[in-house]
């Protein structure tokens, strides 16, 4: 079985994130890091490819050139090669840009499974994997936190705001998977010293079908609204009575 | 002019208060505004919307629309798109929602911003990113523009008014039907689901143990609202997964968000620093949650707690 990996390279949050004001962009110039949600993804494609006893798991990921450094995490956990679309043209690309993008190595690469993380640690938007099914006409299940392939379909037990939905489909198909579906492990020092020499290839738009017009804009930015006067109180013994005092006068009860 | 649609998700037998409340909101900038009902057996829900604001309520009825399921929905929103020449779709968050809205702008070309907490008349979105540390206005540069609003963003208040209740052609591609519905797991409901209600007690490790959610659930029961939970008491089984609020859960912005025993770490705050009113109740005095509580009780909850319960149900009765 082929499980394709759909990562992110975001700014390491150590370095702290910021938009910048010049572009309206996040600010990438920093260090990398695959996005902390898209171990899990590797994760389960690793344990599926070993349960399987054969396989391949191919990360792919759109951004910087710089991204193939971050990349480099998931080959080091045991992924057998890395696929990057860069490209000036792609700079700024918003859900519709990466979603073409990422369909479009997808195509090429043709797995029997594509998997994402949950969410990405800067953009947040936790929907990517349905625009990319809708591209590549193939089923999706998110917030997945059991996954089960059975022969040539997929069973996926999905996470919502009521409880748990098991849904079935047939591969190829697309899986978004929740942060507990699995443990990561940690690469092993030779996973670390191998991931340098695994097949690491980038790929331009054009390479991939060409890039699209983005239907989102940064109009501005601006400071979060200041909250109002915060208070604080020791519990002398009428600390019940002072909440409802604050809560009538907000006129929450 | 322009032309509105709103998707309302519903849950055994009624519209999510999180559609209403974006309806409502869709209603005070103008234009023509519908709502859209997808499922089956879902006719009578649809009339439901027209108090808020929906002149036309479109219904969606098939059997293959049973399960809660995206890629149908993207169908079905897409050709009353196209037939009827909408401009701009509107969502609440959810599961569900996120995915049928990036399906359908993939499907339309159509610009998706999301995590919205407002929009103005003139198509600017507000939009808190980096852990709502930047409120970024955003716009739209394609024909349709596409928006999810983040939960609790807006009041779902009555306005008055009748919806024309239509129905929605119903034709699906051969890949929207391929994922299908085994079984629903769900767990049975009392009071308002964390992306309704108006008031939200939450708990963490500072109740102690995990029975001792009963004070936050007295609580909540007392002032109408739901109970929520932190990250590390859902990791540690005291409560489950769908009530988790913060970075790996849900964002919440409620009218009122009790905190009790929260530490208020980062990867809580994201989740709900963006509720109207923060009242936190916590034995440590430098616990983080006091920086951006709007009222914060430094003491044991479980003294204050029971005693604010037994106030609040005296006041309300």
């Amino acid at each position: 079985m082929k499980i394709a990996v759909c990562v992110k390279a975001v700014p390491d949050a150590a370095s702290g994130r910021r938009i910048d004001p010049a572009t309206n962009r996040l600010d990438r110039s920093g260090e990398l890091t695959i996005s902390d949600w898209d171990s899990y993804p590797v994760e389960e494609a690793l344990k599926l490819k070993e349960a399987a006893g054969e396989g391949e798991v191919v990360v792919v990921s759109m951004g910087p050139e710089r991204a193939l450094d971050a990349l480099r995490k998931a080959l080091a956990m045991g992924a057998d090669r890395a696929v990057l679309v860069t490209d000036a043209s792609l700079e700024g690309a918003d859900l519709l840009g990466t979603a073409k993008a990422l369909a479009g190595a997808l195509e090429q690469e043709s797995p029997d499974l594509v998997l994402f993380g949950q969410q990405s640690a800067d953009g947040g938007g936790a929907c990517l994997w349905a625009a990319v099914a809708e591209r590549l006409h193939r089923p999706v299940v998110s917030q997945v936190s059991e996954l089960i392939v059975e022969g040539s379909s997929i069973s996926g037990k999905r996470q919502t705001e009521y409880g748990y939905d098991t849904i079935r489909a047939p591969l190829p198909a697309v899986v978004a998977v929740a942060d507990s579906i699995n443990t990561p492990r940690y690469p092993s020092l030779k996973g670390i010293m191998g991931a340098k020499k695994k097949p690491q290839e980038t790929r331009s738009a054009g390479d991939v079908g060409g890039a699209e017009v983005a239907g989102t804009t940064v109009v501005a930015l601006n400071p979060p609204p200041a909250r109002g006067e915060a208070q604080k109180i020791d519990d002398d013994g009428t600390a019940a009575e002072k909440i409802l005092e604050f809560l009538a006068e907000k006129r929450l009860v | 002019m322009a032309k509105t649609l709103v998707f309302l998700e519903h849950h055994e037998g009624a519209i999510a208060k999180g559609s209403l409340g974006v309806l409502a909101k869709a209603a005070t900038l103008g234009g023509e505004v519908a709502g859209v009902v997808v499922g089956a057996g879902v006719r009578e829900l649809a009339a439901g919307a027209g108090p808020y604001g929906a002149s036309t309520v479109w219904v969606a009825e098939d059997d293959r629309l049973a399960a809660p399921l995206p890629q149908p929905r993207v169908d079905v929103l897409a050709s009353l798109v196209r037939d009827e020449g909408y401009d701009t779709v509107l969502f609440a968050q959810s599961v569900l929602a996120a995915d049928v809205a990036a399906g359908l702008a993939a499907r339309l070309d159509a610009g998706l911003n999301w995590g919205l907490v407002d929009l103005t008349a003139d198509g600017v979105g507000k939009s808190p990113a980096l852990s709502d540390t930047v409120y970024v206005d955003v716009g739209w540069t394609s024909g349709v523009k596409l928006a999810l609003f983040r939960s609790g963003a807006f009041d779902a208040t009555p306005s008055g008014g009748t919806a024309e209740v239509k129905d929605a052609p119903v034709s699906l591609e051969d890949f929207s039907t391929l994922a299908e519905m085994v079984e629903q797991a769900h767990a049975e409901q009392q009071g308002p689901s964390i992306e309704d209600a108006d008031v939200i007690v939450a708990g963490g490790r500072g109740l102690g143990e995990p029975e001792k959610f009963s004070l936050a659930e007295e609580l909540a029961q007392a002032l109408g609202g739901a109970v929520a939970a932190t990250r590390a008491v859902v990791d540690a089984g005291w409560y489950p997964y769908s009530a988790q609020v913060g970075q790996t859960g849900k964002t919440v912005s409620p009218k009122l968000y009790v905190a009790l025993g929260i530490s208020g770490a980062i990867q809580h705050k994201v989740g709900m620093q963006s509720s109207n009113v923060i009242v936190a109740i916590n034995k440590d005095p430098n616990a983080p949650i006091f920086e951006f509580a709007d009222l914060g009780v430094v003491g044991d909850l479980h003294t204050i707690v029971p005693k604010l319960t037994e106030l609040v149900r005296a006041r309300r009765s």
